[in-house]
């Protein structure tokens, strides 16, 4: 009886697992799947084709908006990463009160509704008359990023002991050289994933990119939105599936790079 | 001894308005091993990170070798320091570790292979170069932390609790590593430590601290054997402290009894305060003892008994023997007149915390 009711059990764990697996992932499946479709429609199945694939590359708009998007993340995440780390830093060295508050503020960006921040952005750039375009992008990605890459790069920071640092100075490092020698490979796994964290909110931010990008300019995510207006080509569905499978390949690497870092 | 090779004068200190150094003055001789006792918060620490660099003083100067390091970085000053939690670089293996501080200075390939063998044979670790720190039991860390300090043939060794972590067995043999180490190489040691046996294992001088005051500075005998005031007679060792009057030179009078000392100069009829250690008390017939008492507490301590001797005032003596005394027995208690040491009562608070400074 009790066999009985465990194999229902586990029957029925199993079904309620494949069903939210089902609604998480089936919308995208079906993107995927009606990316190499070859007809047009969006019921039927017209055959295998790569022929959206090649749209998209050849397309000027897509290809300007890929590489437009591969620079503000790159750039972004660089900047961000290199500033998060010198907060880090100096928030580490502060005493508890400061700390807290500062830490405090960096925080509420994150938790601040996209569409305030990018209208917020927007706003301080004209008035004092930035006119919009890839630098502001950049600037207001540079912004964003900065809380994640702190975050990520805190938690190691603060597990190093002051004592290596002390140690190297001791032996007779400078700051600098004592930093970059004992300190930074310690903090590097959280440099790293900050940098990746970085680089994926970049890349599939929209909204604030919406509110400060000017006219001409355009990142993949702005560009689906204008596309979808004027009704969508199966090109996107490819440009889509792209994106995805780079932010998903993103987020494998920062989840296992840590990791591999520490069993060396 | 020849000059002092560090000099530290009138260092205060504080941390968010809590003095934790006031007006401290220290000197130490080259070549000597100087600990540097005390419980916890003493400032003892603090001290030590004073002449490292770590910490800068708010008042005072730090002097080595003639010249004022007051306001040199650590990585500019003569001298290195084995941390508390050995603080050895993870991602480096041991050689690595060693050769750090040689590399800095720019030293040749061959020097630095040399020095790094020559190191490790010192501390008892040969061949260990490739070895990742992790390998390595906490003993072993220590002493690759220690190679890793002496390699840069600093003038002083700083060493800050540097046994804290290890086991006793372990503890008591680093012990005698280090005194061979100190004798081998010849160096300055400034050992940091709230362990009152291993300060008078390894120390030519101590010096007891207490709420950054130096209390007491001398030779483990004369920190141990004529203990300043309360406080070192309370820290180092255990120890009868009780209230007595000086009747006159090498006569004290303790709870109704005269006892004769060989201590002068404290005046006629002063209060004092008497120490006497547990060890030095016989106990003897009641007929023939200068006070008579009757055995309450004996515990069996393996090299000695520990017994408690209440004489009829109502003072608790703790007395240390070979010889067993069981409970309720009344017994005489006799001490000779060298181990009695007295100590003027402290005037008040401050003073006791300041002690019989110099």
């Amino acid at each position: 009886m009790s066999r009985l009711k465990s194999i229902f059990q586990q029957t029925w764990q199993n079904l309620y697992l494949a069903a939210i697996l089902i609604f998480l992932y089936a919308p995208i499946a079906t993107m995927m799947v009606l990316s190499f479709n070859s007809s047009k429609s969006r019921t039927q199945w017209g055959g295998f084709s790569l022929q959206w694939y090649r749209d998209m590359f050849a397309s000027r708009n897509i290809m300007a908006a890929l590489q437009n998007t591969l620079l503000i993340a790159f750039l972004s995440a660089l900047i961000a990463t290199v500033i998060g780390l010198a907060a880090c830093i100096a928030i580490n060295s502060m005493r508890t009160v400061p700390k807290a508050v500062i830490m405090g503020i960096t925080n509420i960006p994150m938790l601040n509704a996209d569409i305030v921040t990018g209208i917020s952005l927007m706003l301080a750039f004209i008035a004092f008359g930035i006119s919009l375009g890839f630098k502001t992008v950049l600037i207001a990605h540079i912004t964003f990023n900065i809380p994640y890459v702190i975050l990520s790069i805190m938690p190691k920071l603060k597990q190093t002991s002051r004592a290596t640092y002390e140690a190297a100075m001791d032996l007779g490092a400078g700051p600098i050289y004592a930093f970059f020698k004992i300190v930074f490979p310690d903090i590097l796994p959280g440099v790293l994933s900050g940098f990746l964290l970085a680089f994926t909110m970049s890349l599939d931010d929209f909204i604030i990119t919406h509110f400060t990008r000017g006219a001409g300019i355009n990142t993949l995510s702005t560009l689906i939105y204008s596309e979808v207006r004027r009704g969508i080509r199966p090109s996107m569905y490819a440009l889509s599936t792209m994106i995805f499978l780079i932010v998903l390949s993103l987020l494998i690497i920062s989840n296992f790079a840590p990791k591999k870092k520490e069993q060396i | 001894m020849n000059q002092p090779l560090i000099n530290l004068k009138n260092i205060t200190k504080s941390f968010d308005g809590a003095v934790v150094l006031d007006d401290l003055n220290l000197s130490v001789a080259e070549n000597t091993f100087v600990t540097l006792l005390g419980p916890s918060g003493c400032g003892k620490t603090t001290t030590l990170r004073i002449i490292g660099g770590f910490e800068t003083a708010d008042q005072g100067q730090v002097i080595f070798d003639g010249e004022d390091i007051s306001k040199l970085p650590p990585n500019k000053r003569q001298l290195n320091t084995v941390f508390q939690k050995y603080a050895l670089f993870t991602h480096m293996n041991i050689a690595e570790n060693i050769a750090f501080g040689l590399k800095i200075k720019g030293k040749s390939k061959t020097y630095i292979q040399d020095k790094i063998k020559y190191a490790l044979k010192l501390v008892n670790l040969d061949g260990f170069e490739n070895r990742s720190v992790s390998s390595l039991s906490g003993g072993q860390q220590q002493r690759i932390a220690i190679a890793r300090a002496i390699v840069n043939e600093p003038r002083v060794l700083l060493l800050d609790e540097p046994l804290g972590a290890l086991d006793l067995k372990l503890r008591q043999d680093m012990q005698y590593e280090l005194i061979r180490l100190k004798n081998e190489l010849g160096i300055t040691f400034i050992y940091v430590t709230h362990d009152q046996e291993e300060a008078l294992t390894m120390s030519d001088t101590i010096v007891v601290m207490n709420q950054g005051y130096i209390q007491q500075t001398g030779t483990p005998e004369q920190i141990y054997n004529e203990p300043e005031n309360a406080f070192v007679a309370d820290f180092i060792g255990e120890s009868n402290i009780i209230h007595g009057t000086m009747i006159r030179d090498e006569l004290v009078e303790i709870l109704g009894a005269r006892f004769a000392c060989v201590d002068k100069g404290f005046g006629t009829n002063k209060p004092v305060d008497v120490v006497i250690r547990p060890e030095d008390i016989d106990l003897v017939e009641p007929s023939r003892g200068t006070l008579t008492g009757i055995c309450t507490h004996l515990i069996f301590k393996g090299v000695h008994y520990e017994m408690e001797v209440t004489t009829p005032d109502g003072f608790e003596w703790l007395v240390h023997s070979t010889d067993m005394c069981p409970v309720g027995k009344q017994v005489g208690i006799h001490v000779d007149p060298f181990d009695i040491q007295i100590m003027n009562k402290p005037a008040s608070e401050d003073e006791e915390a300041v002690g019989v400074n110099e």
